[in-house]
């Protein structure tokens, strides 16, 4: 393979990776402020479906991305007032809203099926774009694909520099501090956990009307995305910028499945396309190894230089989730 | 004063009928008629004796994967991977068939040596995310999640690789079993094995009564609602964690092995056709009781059933099935929370 065809291959790997980063720093909010939105596999495919369906009624591709951010916000609304308003199990209501958001995206789609519709174009950057190699990278893709590079630093500093970032991570992580120092815990929970699934909620048009264009029922290729994006927050160790690398990562690892197809026929094409499921659960299985009180102990037998190194490496990929992830505030 | 008890059960009817009212606008919008709809669906499920037949049909595997769950919910287990445990109980139970088919086996050993394969199948897959849990603190959610991709993606390539038809390899599955290795059906015709029904029946009691009546059962339970407390007063968690794990993988084994014996005689690629986060919404809708578990999952096979006519005599899609079962659930956890809000504004009121 010529090294211009992988300079193509990788902005392609930016570019499809685009989707999943939106996913994973949407969830990334929400879990920050102590919501779990489990429902992001239906989420994604409901509003992949419905911005398709809005580009397509009102020829506008901008009203079509508005109407993925409108149902990823609209789902959310339901999880929020799930796991906030009525205390319910923030698993159950996600859980449930990913299967009927799927059917329902099924149900409703059928009528666009194989359609065709409007698609975003690549915008290449002037001047930038012709910088060897890193103009083909960053600057020869679409306007989504920008907004993604932008949305990383955004949320970064948004989380990690401001103060409204600060108080977010109060939220989830001693809501009852955030609520002595006058935040309103669950009026701000309402906000992020709609508000991360309005940018969850555009991964849907930027397939649907850009990486996958269109809407072609469960032969979409669209389901399961979400799951991969909710691992990827883990594996992010909900931060912005390590979520981001974890998309990435996981789209790379497809394209080279999808390069590796070529030179081994012998395996079936729906065998390489799970393989970064696998993959998922060794990346979970070393995020939290470092947690565990077994590996504490054979650490504690490893001679000092070994041990010094492996402690290393499983601090650094080690992560912790917000303290109060998935509990419901009670002032009182 | 009324007893916020006793409005349980009103609350839950009065969820179901506001999910069928939003699911009949949602029907009403797209332009489909929702009541013809409904009609189809009814006489879909109950319109021939066939019908009802093929209800029982998917009711088999889904109560045996329900009764599973009950286990892992008792437990304070999300035990999403029930989808590949039902996988492998499928490929196990192949496995075993395969193995006998030139063997001087009876037929009736072969086929519960299938059964066996297939428990064990399941119950291996689930214990491995018992495992992820326990030793690596890989939450049970996207372990499962994961490893139920992974068992698609072994049983596609079994079927496209070592288990091919000969010739040439196909979604339609793998070869049929020589038809003495089927298990014994009503009729010639027909898919609905008593066998099957029996075990499902066996394994939704044989749950009822180790959740009502056992030590087990109310260890379980203690370790459900706190896993710490239980931990202090003597109650080995992880490894109670673990056999609830394991019996319901080998549930779900069992309706693994069902799916290959009974109906399609052969291994094909979505064996586990969804069943399993069913089973999942069924344990939600009856709030992990046992006693409701067999109804309620006929009422969600009937769903399933009666709507596969629904794309040729409406061209509507058949999704709508599952439509209405999320709706029904999100409705009553929604429900359940209004209605404990109320009960405790009502509390507090009268202090």
């Amino acid at each position: 393979m010529s090294f211009e065809l992988i300079v193509i291959g990788l902005a392609g790997v930016l570019a499809s990776a685009g989707p999943v980063v939106f996913a994973s720093i949407g969830e990334t909010v929400s879990e920050r402020a102590g919501v779990t939105n489990l429902s992001m596999n239906g989420m994604i495919l409901l509003s992949a479906m419905g911005s398709f369906a809005v580009a397509l009624a009102t020829k506008s591709i901008v009203l079509g991305f508005l109407a993925g951010a409108a149902i990823g916000a609209a789902v959310s609304a339901i999880v929020a007032l799930s796991s906030i308003t009525l205390k319910q199990s923030q698993v159950a209501v996600g859980f449930v809203l990913a299967l009927l958001c799927r059917d329902l995206s099924y149900f409703l789609g059928n009528p666009i099926m194989g359609l065709p519709g409007p698609r975003l174009t690549t915008a290449p950057l002037p001047l930038l774009k012709d910088i060897p190699v890193l103009g083909q990278l960053f600057f020869n893709q679409d306007p989504m694909t920008y907004l993604s590079f932008a949305l990383i630093a955004l949320a970064w500093l948004y989380v990690n520099k401001t103060r409204p970032g600060l108080v977010l991570r109060g939220l989830g992580e001693r809501p009852a501090a955030a609520h002595a120092r006058g935040a309103n815990v669950a009026g701000l929970r309402y906000l992020y956990t709609i508000a991360g699934g309005a940018i969850a909620g555009l991964a849907g048009p930027m397939y649907s009307l850009s990486i996958k264009a269109g809407w072609k029922g469960t032969i979409t290729g669209l389901d399961g995305i979400g799951w991969i994006a909710l691992a990827i927050t883990i594996f992010g160790g909900w931060s912005p910028i390590r979520a981001a690398l974890g998309a990435y990562l996981f789209a790379l690892l497809q394209w080279l499945g999808l390069v590796l197809q070529s030179s081994l026929p012998g395996i079936p094409s729906q065998v390489l396309q799970v393989a970064p499921f696998p993959l998922m659960i060794l990346t979970l299985l070393f995020v939290n190894l470092g947690n565990a009180e077994w590996v504490d102990s054979l650490l504690a037998r490893l001679p000092e230089g070994p041990r010094r190194v492996v402690a290393r490496i499983l601090r650094a990929m080690n992560a912790k989730p917000p303290a109060a992830l998935g509990t419901p505030f009670e002032k009182d | 004063m009324r007893n916020p008890l006793s409005m349980k059960p009103l609350a839950r009817a009065a969820a179901v009928i506001a999910a069928l009212g939003i699911t009949t606008i949602v029907l009403a919008a797209t332009g489909a008629p929702p009541f013809a709809a409904y009609a189809n669906i009814a006489r879909g499920a109950a319109g021939s004796w066939t019908m009802a037949a093929d209800v029982v049909v998917a009711w088999v595997p889904l109560l045996l994967v329900t009764s599973g769950l009950l286990m892992t919910f008792t437990v304070g287990l999300w035990n999403i991977g029930i989808e590949g445990q039902i996988t492998l109980g499928a490929v196990f139970a192949t496995w075993a068939l395969r193995s006998c088919q030139g063997a001087a086996l009876s037929p009736e050993l072969a086929i519960a040596f299938a059964f066996v394969a297939g428990m064990a199948g399941g119950a291996l897959w689930a214990m491995l995310v018992g495992a992820l849990k326990t030793f690596g603190g890989v939450n049970e959610i996207f372990g499962g999640l994961g490893l139920n991709y992974v068992a698609t993606a072994i049983n596609i390539w079994l079927i496209f690789g070592p288990w091919k038809r000969p010739g040439v390899a196909s979604m339609s599955g793998t070869l049929p079993f020589d038809k003495k290795f089927w298990l014994p059906t009503l009729s010639e015709q027909s898919r609905l094995a008593p066998i099957a029904v029996a075990l499902a029946l066996a394994a939704i009691i044989v749950v009822f009564i180790l959740l009502r009546g056992t030590r087990f059962g109310l260890r379980l339970k203690a370790t459900g609602k706190n896993a710490r407390a239980a931990f202090l007063l003597g109650v080995p968690t992880w490894q109670y964690m673990m056999a609830s794990f394991a019996i319901c993988g080998a549930l779900a084994g069992i309706a693994g092995a069902v799916q290959v014996t009974a109906v399609y005689h052969r291994l094909i690629p979505s064996i586990s056709s969804g069943y399993g986060y069913l089973g999942l919404m069924v344990g939600m809708l009856v709030n992990f009781s046992a006693a409701l578990a067999a109804p309620v999952a006929l009422f969600f096979a009937a769903l399933n059933v009666g709507s596969i006519q629904l794309p040729i005599v409406l061209k509507l899609d058949s999704a709508l099935s599952g439509v209405i079962q999320g709706t029904i659930v999100l409705f009553v956890i929604l429900g359940e929370g209004l209605r404990s809000r109320l009960a405790a504004r009502r509390k507090g009121g009268a202090v």
